[in-house]
């Protein structure tokens, strides 16, 4: 198969979308077979209405060790042969879009709907039907003795919907199926019709643990597609945000893991330090979430010299008070037994899922758009990339923890010598007929937002893909074998959005 | 073992002291927002049931409008949160007889339906070591049964508005509805989805609490309002 069928592009880069190539849909699904047995994975595979009786599906891949991005399209009616049907991998990304455009790929693996909507993305000529949003078949598994258990959407603990389906015998979890839709708000809808402060707002609001990384992926596509370029200044308030974001979800994580295994002294020391790094957040923005901080064009808020001197201050503090407890949690033997083997993920999976983020680096897959796809503040200050290989519970928590010391590195060093710059610089009218793929390293993974603009230079299409939309199925497929009882404590390992997934 | 003690020792554990006065908030928190004469005719009427406190929401051309650190804002009805004029009527305590049964042990069941995750992380935050909801006796709990009443976040869509009314029945009589953040009380940013429904009527709210998400202090305030036990309650343990 000849290679150049893809168009070759960068993060936040633009590209024609006449340059983008046109394959047939056979071409595509081959392609996309080949590449995702080829070392590629796929970023992102959705429909934007291309007239009012055809779809256009455009994918997205990557391949991470190369920091290789590619794109390419397909026109098609309401029916068409499947893509997943030949290529694995876009079985989750098909479902999407049978789901949002109405389309039906023929012959796929299955179109069990992801979210339980109505088409807000179908070319308006096409019927599409009210969906009944009861209807959904578990897949079962029957013999003697075996049971399921049903759990949610409304969970025991503060956290959000989700339906978790076990087929158990006994103890032992033999599959686990997992309905999610319950938070869907119809995210990408507003992206693409609400003014630009409106939007950068929802933006903020597409999963509220990573609203640093959701709105600067939002903003890098607005600002790529006009043209609009940060001052240095601008790119490391941004990065300080980010990996403040990080630290903040896996101190927290970490504590949520220590109070699964009942490990109380070093859940609540993490829980309070995870707040201190929200009150940093805070103390820059005026928001514990990072909120009315990224803006298209920059920041809003500025890190003035005596701020950087407090923030520097109460880093080292966090350092030194983390240490100790970081310590106890992973020399404990008792909480060693608990992480060690549960909920493990393998690598072959990584690669043939197309799994992003720390529960890819858990296994030894280095994937990192900081390192990969570099940009902003990351050109210039590299965070290595951390890595475990076991795949299990105490791999993720490990990667987390690594994570958190290369953070706290960066921090520190950025806020004792901010670069010069205006915070904001002018973003202004799109340029027509363009697309961009703006990738972010949120704190779960890869964070995509892929922004089209029509004729006018008005936004067509604006998707959106969560690191949680790849690993959702990692979760499903690593409770396989375990006990019923390590559930929430694997669950917790990922500590994959509903939000991010549902949109 | 020592280890563990010396970690202890270590760690600054400190609940923050209810109401924290003055605000420990830091000078850019957008909280309760305030109004000079001038700033009043410019905006003479503020929604905290549809603002997300973001910056934007008011600039300079808003003659000295401005958030302040003030993070108490909970009020008893949706009304109450079209403040006109810049005041606020802050939320009063439930009737003698709800506070009798109430006022000294709360057990609320969260509902997020149709949220970003945002508000339940500050609910969560409520039971850590700083802000320790529990010492004035409140706590979440996993069955509506064991409930006194429902914390509803997010804009209520259509797939969760069925687990919505019958967690809501589920909870034994009387019982209390809190409304947390611009999502559930208005539909915040996303009020323009026609995926957001709304808490139905049929869900009677007790308690409204803006924000986007509010502040946990802001969340404890409105608490021990309703509770009628903001002065009197224990400050800190």
């Amino acid at each position: 198969m000849n290679r150049a069928a893809f168009l070759e592009i960068s993060n936040r880069r633009c590209a024609r979308v006449a340059d983008v190539p046109s394959l047939r849909v056979e071409e595509l699904a081959s392609e996309l077979e080949a590449r995702t047995r080829d070392g590629w994975r796929i970023v992102a595979l959705f429909g934007t209405a291309e007239s009012a009786t055809a779809l256009r599906l455009i994918a997205v891949v990557a391949r991470d060790d190369a920091g290789e991005l590619a794109v390419a399209s397909t026109v098609v009616g309401q029916r068409y042969p499947s893509v997943s049907a030949r290529c694995h991998q876009a079985t989750r990304f098909e479902r999407e879009i049978a789901e949002q455009c109405g389309a039906l790929p023929e012959g796929a693996i299955s179109l069990k709907p992801l979210r339980r909507h109505a088409a807000d993305h179908a070319p308006v000529g096409w019927s599409t039907g009210p969906r009944d949003r009861e209807e959904y078949s578990f897949d079962e598994v029957s013999g003697e003795e075996v049971h399921e258990v049903a759990v949610g959407p409304v969970h025991a603990g503060v956290i959000e919907p989700g339906h978790f389906r076990f087929q158990a015998h006994g103890e032992e979890v033999l599959s686990l199926e997992i309905m999610l839709g319950y938070q869907h708000r119809g995210v990408e809808r507003l992206l693409e019709t609400a003014d630009r402060q409106r939007a950068t707002l929802i933006a903020e609001s597409i999963a509220g643990d990573s609203v640093i990384g959701h709105a600067s992926a939002a903003c890098g596509a607005i600002e790529a597609l006009a043209r609009s370029r940060k001052t240095p200044r601008a790119q490391s308030i941004r990065g300080i945000a980010l990996e403040l974001e990080r630290l903040a979800n896996h101190l927290g994580d970490l504590g949520a893991l220590s109070g699964d295994v009942a490990f109380h002294p070093a859940s609540s020391y993490l829980a309070r330090l995870r707040g201190e790094c929200l009150n940093l957040l805070m103390t820059i923005s005026g928001n514990r979430y990072g909120r009315g901080l990224i803006r298209p064009g920059g920041v809003a808020f500025d890190i003035p010299g005596e701020m950087a001197t407090e923030i520097a201050r109460r880093v080292d503090r966090l350092r030194e008070d983390l240490g100790p407890v970081l310590q106890l949690l992973f020399d404990a033997s008792s909480v060693q037994s608990r992480f060690e083997d549960v909920g493990v993920v393998t690598r072959e999976q990584v690669i043939a899922s197309g799994y992003v983020g720390l529960v890819a680096r858990s296994c030894e897959v280095a994937r990192d758009v900081r390192h990969d796809f570099a940009y902003g503040v990351f050109r210039f200050a590299q965070i290595p990339v951390a890595q475990a290989w076991a795949g299990d519970v105490q791999a993720r928590a490990l990667v987390r923890r690594l994570e958190i010391q290369r953070s706290i590195e960066f921090v520190s060093e950025q806020v004792s010598a901010l670069p010069r710059g205006a915070l904001r610089v002018e973003c202004g009218a799109l340029e027509p007929s363009e697309l961009v793929v703006a990738l972010e390293e949120g704190w779960r993974g890869e964070i995509a937002h892929i922004a089209m603009t029509d004729a006018d230079g008005r936004i067509r299409r604006h998707k959106v893909v969560d690191p949680s939309f790849h690993n959702w199925s990692a979760l499903a497929g690593a409770m396989a074998g375990n006990l019923i009882s390590d559930f929430p404590l694997c669950n917790k390992s990922f500590n994959l959005s509903y939000a991010g997934h549902d949109l | 073992m020592l280890d563990l003690l010396r970690a202890r020792l270590r760690q600054r554990v400190e609940p923050v002291s209810m109401p924290a006065e003055p605000s420990p908030l830091p000078a850019r928190f957008r909280g309760r927002p305030a109004l000079n004469g001038e700033a009043a005719r410019s905006l003479p009427v503020i929604d905290l049931g549809r603002s997300v406190f973001a910056p934007e929401e008011i600039t300079d051309r808003d003659h000295g409008a401005a958030f302040t650190a003030d993070y108490s804002m909970a009020t008893r009805t949706r009304e109450a949160l079209v403040m006109t004029d810049g005041e606020l009527e802050l939320a009063a305590a439930l009737d003698a007889r709800m506070r009798s049964l109430l006022g000294r042990s709360l057990r609320l069941r969260s509902v997020a339906a149709g949220s970003c995750g945002g508000c339940e992380a500050e609910l969560t935050a409520l039971g850590n070591v700083v802000f320790d909801m529990a010492r004035f006796g409140v706590q979440f709990v996993a069955s509506p049964r064991h409930a006194d009443g429902i914390v509803v976040s997010g804009i209520v869509n259509e797939n969760m508005r069925g687990a919505l009314e019958k967690t809501y029945d589920a909870v034994g009589d009387p019982k209390i509805v809190i409304a947390v953040g611009a999502c559930a009380i208005s539909g915040g940013v996303f009020s323009e989805s026609p995926e957001a429904k709304g808490i139905p009527t049929s869900i009677p709210v007790d308690l409204w609490i803006p924000g986007c998400p509010p502040h946990p202090l802001t969340i404890l305030d409105g608490l021990l309002r309703l509770l009628g036990s903001r002065d009197a309650g224990p400050k800190s343990v």
